[in-house]
């Protein structure tokens, strides 16, 4: 591509008086003083000037910069960066469905409110909960709301001490952030050298201070946490609830549900489990499943189903309150009820079991070659600390640059924290063997690329579109608009 | 003036009740590429043990923990628009300069050798 | 046959397991509690065909009924070029995950890095982030930038011309954030600015969120606004509805520290509440503040131009419970939907849209009035293309009548009072339709 020409900013493409726009004229008188002078705009807004054609071919060269799932293996761990069917692009853009205005009364949306219900009653049966909320926009919102569940839930009870919330070293993110969000303090429990909870470290934070404990499982090492049911006995009997963070589901499906575990709460990423694309980061959607009892917090409004079969929104008394505007990415969900019923119960119930198949093939087919810092089986994803030769001074930041000379997306560097260069992969359930045998042959050349020319490793990537970006000199002086020189 | 060095690797050198805290050239290599310096404000209260601010590298970031209590008199405004200068020259561009309340928390303070010793362990 | 999304055969699975060690893909999860594991058979119904996967959804779509739209309150019903539509569904865009290894990311980096120019230059304000969820959220996030800049005062002020949903979310938001939120009373349909001066100097007041337009369509003038809050330290929050930015004054103008709304407005197809976009902006001095991804410019090696994400010691990836917020998202697929709907209306297509909506709101409103069953609830209150009617009949009446003749007449807000909206969708048949309608009544 010439990027002389196609590498521009679509300002740059602007002329004046182009416009890539039409409107329908509707005839009506022009309202001249609307609006009084003072309220106007005083600044002219300069938008850019092009043409349709202009634009179509500027956005189509650039996502040739892209790298997509489409494109090829996406082995990002914690992502699971699995295929995304084309039927649900088709089913979600249905017109009777994208017209529809959120506030228009439930007797005209009747096969919305349906389609709402129903992802709600499958999501429950797949997490093993009594109802789900489709409600908030993305897994982190989906934790913020399961924590205010939490809350609500205590409350209720009167039990307004319970204000911590003991969160693995290892976990994401997102879960202490969500937390402090919440308003909670958050309590690190460490972790054991394989990422699990020991429960002896995690009883003696375990008081009636504790609202919940959040936990992953698979952990972000892939390593399913089997004391699961002594910690859910012993945050019980502190009177806390078990929070589920469902990044790692994929795993679980068709194998364990979270319910059966004793956790109270979960939420769920469609844009991971439910292959609803990932968008460059969004939408998404986190919808929260509770337990039997917790239901009269989750976030209005809810669907209902009434007796004669019909559907109607409701507002709980006890409900915690609204966390979005409506129902949440209601888009988003549709996608996911088309890849549930696309694969029905009988796929579903493979989907763990492969993709915990496909991480254990490719880890058993390079751990020769990479530091394996926890041998047994893993779940879904699992780690490597680096390449086993530290001597080359190749470190994983030069791997996941040299992956993309190969054409494939890097794996997740340098989470979890527990190791220096973890690198930590997810093949999941939709590649075939012929995609995992020649990525491990690609990785297997990267090793010995850092033994027999490291410098050219360092230097990766030498196949992208660009090379390394400066990224201190953007944090140093940002640049986070375009501003004609 | 004598140096005394706190856990978290926030040094304060102290002249008199007057002390001049920054982060440690053993902190500043950790770090990385400074790229922000989050200072609090002059007359400002820092508490011994509290944060004050925070400062930035591209990919990580870390609280500044006060070693000492006490007002804000001067902040480093050279950092504003030169962050890297704590890369350069950690000890020599210090972050805060601060009227100490109670001098004898320097007692509870590493001192050079100390402090030595335990990014010695650190490393490790 | 493997199942069109797995392409695992029994062949592979064997080959697979050896190499792992193991026989039996059960074998995977024997360190899994035997009383954990799911025996039984999902209750959910068999696989589905592509068929009969786009007949369940043609029969639930049966079941909704397509209206002409007349309702607003913050989501309105605009057309979407279909080139926005072809661009937003290549799948190099579509199946790409937040661009974290910007050499093979610079398409969601560019677009992101447009998109800020753009809001910014909607706004007025100095820096956009990648976007939000929505616009509900985005002004709750300001909420808690507001009281995070102000470190100890937690106090924050919500006009009651705010559209409810969005007062609702900030209020779920700051009662678990452990923020104060008042209500700023409203005074014949806009902000009581004599009752805010009051209450900003009681104190504690971390910012202070109003709404251009309120939640009536009324557009408000907020002059002095910033004054009183710069004398308070208190940001000022100004919601916005994206489209109306290219006619009115910007938050910028205003005096606004802060911008914040939904962008559903560019062009959006309503679908029934999401997925939308949220937007924030802010001037310079509160960046370190701003939630979310930020994408900034910078060289590559061979220094040329390129993009990458930055700032992101504000994040939760990297700063856990201390991050400016927990979100994780940007809202990458729409953000380049407003790129695209922006390049192609420019600034005169998005001032024409207003222009229609605006004639038409004006036309309907001077109709309906005539009817006699409806006054303006504001007369003297200027508004684009969206206002409030008080009625004689209840609000929800004039509303299931109208459905029953094919039309969505508006919002109600409570029992005899509703807004109405009108975008360049609906045509001068539909609004004298709607009029006969509430004539009849």
């Amino acid at each position: 591509m010439n990027r002389e020409f196609y590498g521009k900013l679509i300002f740059e493409l602007s002329r004046p008086g182009r416009s890539g726009f039409c409107i329908t004229d509707n005839h009506l008188p022009a309202v001249e003083d609307a609006l009084p002078a003072t309220v106007l705009r005083q600044q002219p807004l300069e938008l850019p000037e092009v043409d349709e054609p202009t634009v179509v071919r500027h956005y189509t060269n650039m996502s040739n910069n892209n790298f997509g799932v489409d494109t090829g293996f996406y082995p990002l761990g914690s992502c699971t960066m699995k295929y995304n069917p084309k039927i649900n692009e088709e089913v979600a853009s249905h017109r009777s469905f994208q017209n529809l205005h959120p506030d228009t009364p439930a007797e005209a949306v009747q096969g919305a409110l349906k389609m709402y219900y129903d992802l709600q009653r499958a999501l429950s049966e797949i997490g093993g909960m009594a109802e789900f909320t489709l409600n908030p926009y993305a897994g982190a919102h989906g934790e913020l709301t399961g924590l205010m569940v939490i809350r609500a839930y205590h409350a209720s009870r009167g039990d307004d001490g319970r204000v911590k919330v003991i969160v693995p070293d290892s976990a994401h993110g997102t879960n202490p952030a969500s937390a402090a969000v919440a308003g909670l303090q958050i309590v690190e429990v460490k972790s054991r050298p394989d990422g699990t909870v020991d429960v002896d470290d995690l009883r003696p934070l375990l008081d009636d201070t504790v609202a919940a404990v959040m936990m992953t499982n698979p952990n972000t090492l892939g390593i399913f946490e089997k004391n699961i049911p002594e910690i859910a006995r012993l945050v019980h009997e502190a009177g806390a609830l078990l929070y589920y963070d469902g990044a790692n589901l994929n795993p679980m499906l068709g194998v364990a549900r979270p319910g059966d575990m004793g956790f109270d709460v979960m939420h769920i990423n469609l844009h991971k489990t439910f292959s609803t694309p990932h968008g460059g980061g969004g939408p998404g959607a986190g919808p929260v499943g509770v337990r039997k009892g917790l239901e009269q917090f989750l976030p209005s409004p809810k669907v209902v189903k009434n007796e004669d079969g019909s559907f109607s929104l409701v507002t709980g008394e006890e409900s915690l309150g609204k966390i979005s505007s409506h129902l949440g990415n209601f888009g988003v969900e549709m996608r996911a009820l088309a890849y549930i019923l696309s694969l029905g119960k009988e796929n579903l119930s493979k989907v763990g079991p492969l993709a915990t198949l496909s991480a254990n093939y490719i880890k058993e087919s390079l751990k020769d070659k990479y530091l394996l810092p926890i041998e047994g089986v893993c779940k879904h994803e699992f780690v490597f600390d680096g390449l086993i030769d530290k001597s080359t001074g190749v470190t994983t930041l030069n791997i996941a640059k040299r992956l993309l000379d190969y054409g494939y997306h890097a794996p997740t560097i340098y989470f979890p924290l527990l190791f220096h260069e973890s690198l930590m992969i997810e093949p999941t359930e939709t590649e075939s063997v012929d995609t995992l045998d020649a990525f491990i042959e690609v990785m297997r050349k990267i090793a010995d690329e850092a033994v027999t020319d490291p410098e050219m490793v360092k230097t990766a990537p030498h196949n992208t579109p660009v090379a390394r970006p400066d990224d201190t000199e953007a944090a140093l002086h940002p640049i986070v608009k375009y501003e004609r020189i | 003036m004598k140096t005394y060095y706190s856990p978290t690797h926030e040094y304060i050198k102290v002249d008199g009740n007057i002390g001049y805290i920054g982060i440690s050239d053993y902190a500043q290599h950790a770090l990385g590429n400074v790229v922000y310096v989050d200072m609090p404000e002059v007359g400002d209260d820092i508490e011994a043990g509290e944060d004050f601010g925070a400062i930035e590298s591209v990919k990580a970031a870390s609280d500044l923990i006060a070693p000492v209590s006490g007002a804000v008199v001067e902040i480093n405004e050279h950092l504003i628009d030169n962050p890297r200068l704590v890369n350069e020259d950690a000890m020599a561009n210090w972050i805060i300069k601060v009227e100490l309340t109670d001098p004898a928390q320097l007692d509870d303070l590493m001192d050079e050798e100390a402090y030595k010793q335990l990014c010695e362990k650190e490393k490790h | 046959m493997t199942h069109r999304y797995l392409p695992h055969t029994p062949a592979d699975i064997d080959r697979m397991l050896a190499r792992c060690g193991v026989s039996r893909l059960e074998d995977l999860y024997s360190d899994v509690p035997e009383e954990l594991l799911f025996k039984g058979e999902y209750d959910l119904p068999s696989e589905m065909s592509e068929r009969r996967v786009r007949d369940f959804f043609n029969e639930l779509g049966s079941a909704n009924r397509q209206l002409v739209c007349f309702a607003g309150n913050g989501f309105y019903d605009h057309d979407t070029p279909a080139a926005v539509s072809s661009i937003i569904s290549r799948s190099e865009f579509l199946t790409a995950y937040t661009p974290y290894q910007p050499e093979i990311s610079q398409g969601t980096l560019q677009y992101i890095f447009e998109y800020q120019t753009m809001m910014c230059r909607l706004t007025g304000l100095d820096v956009s982030n990648a976007s939000m969820y929505d616009g509900t959220t985005a002004t709750a996030e300001a909420m808690m930038m507001a009281v995070a800049h102000a470190r100890k005062r937690n106090r924050v002020l919500v006009s009651a011309t705010m559209r409810q949903g969005v007062t609702d979310v900030v209020a779920t938001y700051a009662r678990y954030h452990g923020v104060t939120i008042d209500i700023i009373p409203e005074k014949e349909g806009i902000t009581d600015r004599e009752a805010l001066a009051t209450m900003l100097a009681e104190g504690n007041v971390a910012g202070v969120i109003v709404a251009q337009r309120n939640r009536y369509g009324i557009i408000e003038d907020y002059t002095g606004y910033a004054e009183l809050c710069k004398g308070a330290k208190a940001l000022l929050i100004m919601n916005c509805i994206a489209s109306d930015l290219a006619v009115l004054k910007t938050p910028a103008e205003w005096g606004a520290d802060v911008a914040v709304g939904d962008a559903q407005s560019l062009g959006m197809p309503l679908s029934f509440g999401g997925p939308y976009l949220g937007f924030i902006c802010c001037t310079n001095a509160l960046i370190r503040k701003l939630p979310g991804r930020i994408v900034g410019q910078t060289k590559d090696s061979e220094g040329r131009r390129v993009f990458v994400l930055t700032l992101q010691a504000r994040e939760q990836h990297i700063r856990r419970e201390k991050a400016t917020s927990n979100i994780c998202s940007n809202q990458g697929l729409m953000a380049l939907f407003v790129t695209v709907y922006l390049s192609l209306t420019g600034a005169e297509g998005l001032r024409r849209i207003n222009a229609q909506g605006t004639n038409g709101a004006h036309y309907l409103a001077r109709q309906l009035t005539s009817t006699g069953k409806v006054v303006l609830t504001y007369p003297d209150r200027p508004f684009l293309n969206e206002f409030c009617i008080t009625t004689t009949a209840p609000a929800a009446e004039i509303i299931r009548v109208a459905m029953q003749q094919g039309i969505l007449a508006g919002v109600a807000l409570d029992e005899h009072r509703m807004t109405v909206a009108v975008t360049e969708l609906q045509s001068k048949e539909d609004m004298d339709r709607l009029t006969e309608i509430v004539k009849a009544l």
